[in-house]
């Protein structure tokens, strides 16, 4: 295992700022490299979120801040970025799905750097933002937590109960950002729950309430940045399977792995 | 036990790293704490999947954490917050539940705790401190810092006889002594025995022993205890709790673990969730057995 060694800068990324799209291409091929190999689904929603999650951890998070990933079936673009940090090696890359790996399809409970908490079971993240946030308040530090949940998990009873309890105390310490990609394990989030869109119920709370696209690095930093005396929201607008075209808004890619030849055409299409 | 818990954690309030949450329980008992606490204190509300989770994050970050509610919404409620964010972390948050077993007798079966203990323990590094005595609790409250463990502490109300003082807080206590079997009680209901058991002549009279820390594998009975129940082969074990997960399957399975023989054993436990008729503990207890009549009955077997 080469956890830790930050002598592995796969992209050069020794300074903190906006990935550029040639980095984004390189994470995003790494990603569908990662899991062609092991054999792993869950891409889709891997892809949809590889922006946000990126733009966190290189433009905005510090060494001392948390990020949660509530939706754990994204790891892989947890772990890619980690990647892009140097903290996970391409031998730590190599091993995701495999026996004796610390990269598991969810994240870990231990083990891996930046990881704090096993997620996977949906509904957690929310409330695991909060606590941070509100113990960084109790400890009177500066840290700063995010956040990142899918659409379909606010069906989650438990989302909204953290949503209630970090607005009630006005958690402006805590960002949390939406992977709304509109799509989730079987179905689209519109057809399995009737009820209004995301940001039109999340106004009904006292959050900083932001909607920009998902995809537009720029626009996340920016979002990230926004002064706010409350918790944030931002809801990212996303494709699901972003950057691949036969993945793109495509409901079955939530789950489906790679063939062989699809990876083929996945990877002429970003080399392209 | 609640004034009891309220005064323990008022004693500990000094410490700055000390948060406790409320699952919006506590009117008319926790106020003094409330106080004392400050900012600390938080009522978290009518949620307490969130209550648990925010706890381990906070407890993540080094901080001191005690979740409190009816023992029911503790651990049932957000059992997979226990599970996932709690447990899986190892992170030593406090889980107090008010009203263990029958404690909430007619307000019926949703707000009983009686697969507390049983549920709790099959999660990974969790301990259950179950104080017999009103006196216990502060003892109790200090234990959960020597645990550096997720930790369950089940509140009841204290049933010692009139007048009586019990022995200091231990994990097994030894209350009685005598030539008869060994009785092993966990919680308020075990004192509801010492009276029965005193007045037994002292050549047939039960060694009682109360037992106040789980697990048995992880907190083993002494090698006393081990060695009255190999001496005279009769044991009794009562808990407010049901047969599954219950002290008594853990302690038997210590026992067969360790090479001692038990030749004749007795249960009295919680039978039923939903009796179909509601009323006090005392009256819960009585239809599952748990009583002095039914503990004569048990003795008389053995």
């Amino acid at each position: 295992m080469l956890i830790g060694d930050r002598r592995f800068l796969p992209l050069d990324r020794s300074s903190l700022g906006v990935p550029v799209e040639s980095e984004i291409n390189a994470a995003r091929r790494r990603l569908l490299q990662m899991h062609f190999d092991s054999g792993v689904g869950h891409i889709g929603g891997n892809l949809s979120c590889l922006d946000a999650v990126f733009v966190a951890f290189h433009d905005h998070l510090r060494e001392q801040d948390h990020f949660v990933l509530s939706k754990g079936h994204s790891a892989g673009a947890l772990y890619i970025t980690l990647w892009t940090m140097g903290i996970l090696s391409d031998d730590d890359l190599r091993g995701f799905h495999q026996d004796g790996s610390l990269l598991a399809g969810h994240p870990p409970a231990k083990g891996i750097p930046r990881i704090e908490f096993a997620t996977g079971s949906l509904g957690h993240g929310m409330s695991l933002g909060a606590g941070l946030a509100l113990a960084s308040r109790l400890l009177d530090d500066d840290h700063r937590t995010v956040c990142l949940t899918s659409d379909g998990e606010w069906q989650e009873g438990s989302t909204w109960e953290g949503l209630i309890f970090a607005t009630h105390h006005r958690l402006a310490n805590l960002t949390v950002m939406v992977d709304n990609n509109g799509l989730q394990g079987f179905g689209t989030t519109t057809d399995v729950a009737s009820m209004s869109s995301l940001p039109d119920l999340l106004r009904g709370f006292d959050v900083d309430l932001i909607t920009c696209d998902g995809h537009d690095r720029q626009s996340i930093s920016e979002a990230l940045a926004a002064p706010s005396d409350t918790v944030k929201v931002i809801v990212l607008q996303t494709t699901k399977g972003r950057g691949v075209s036969f993945m793109e808004n495509r409901m079955e890619w939530h789950y489906r792995p790679l063939t062989e030849e699809l990876f083929g055409i996945a990877i002429d299409e970003m080399e392209g | 036990m609640r004034t009891q818990f309220c005064d323990a954690m008022v004693a500990r309030s000094n410490r700055d790293e000390l948060v406790f949450l409320t699952g919006d329980l506590g009117f008319m008992a926790l106020e003094p704490l409330q106080e004392a606490l400050g900012q600390r204190f938080i009522n978290a509300g009518v949620a307490e999947q969130n209550m648990v989770t925010a706890a381990a994050a906070m407890a993540s970050r080094g901080l001191e954490v005690w979740t409190y509610s009816i023992a029911p919404f503790v651990y049932a409620r957000p059992f997979e917050q226990i599970r996932n964010d709690v447990c899986f972390h190892g992170l030593p948050v406090r889980l107090v539940g008010n009203g263990g077993g029958y404690g909430y007798g007619p307000m019926g079966p949703t707000h009983h705790a009686i697969d507390d203990y049983g549920a709790l323990l099959t999660l990974p590094g969790m301990a259950a401190i179950v104080p017999a005595f009103d006196e216990d609790i502060a003892d109790a409250v200090a234990l959960t810092d020597v645990l550096a463990s997720p930790v369950y502490l089940r509140l009841g109300r204290g049933e010692p006889p009139a007048g009586w003082q019990p022995p200091k807080f231990e994990p097994w206590r030894k209350i009685t002594d005598g030539g008869g079997p060994v009785v092993v009680g966990i919680g308020p209901v075990a004192g509801t025995f010492i009276s029965l058991i005193e007045e037994i002549p002292e050549r047939s009279r039960p060694n009682l022993w109360i037992a106040g820390l789980l697990p048995v594998e992880r907190f083993a009975p002494p090698d006393q205890l081990l060695r009255e129940i190999g001496r005279n082969g009769s044991l009794c074990v009562v808990e407010e709790h049901v047969s599954q997960g219950s002290m008594a399957s853990q302690l038997l399975l210590h026992l067969a673990l360790g090479g001692t023989h038990v030749k004749r054993f007795a249960h009295l436990y919680a039978k039923e969730h939903n009796y179909g008729t509601y009323g006090s503990q005392t009256y819960l207890r009585r239809l599952s057995s748990l009583d002095v009549d039914s503990m004569i009955a048990a003795l008389d077997g053995l």
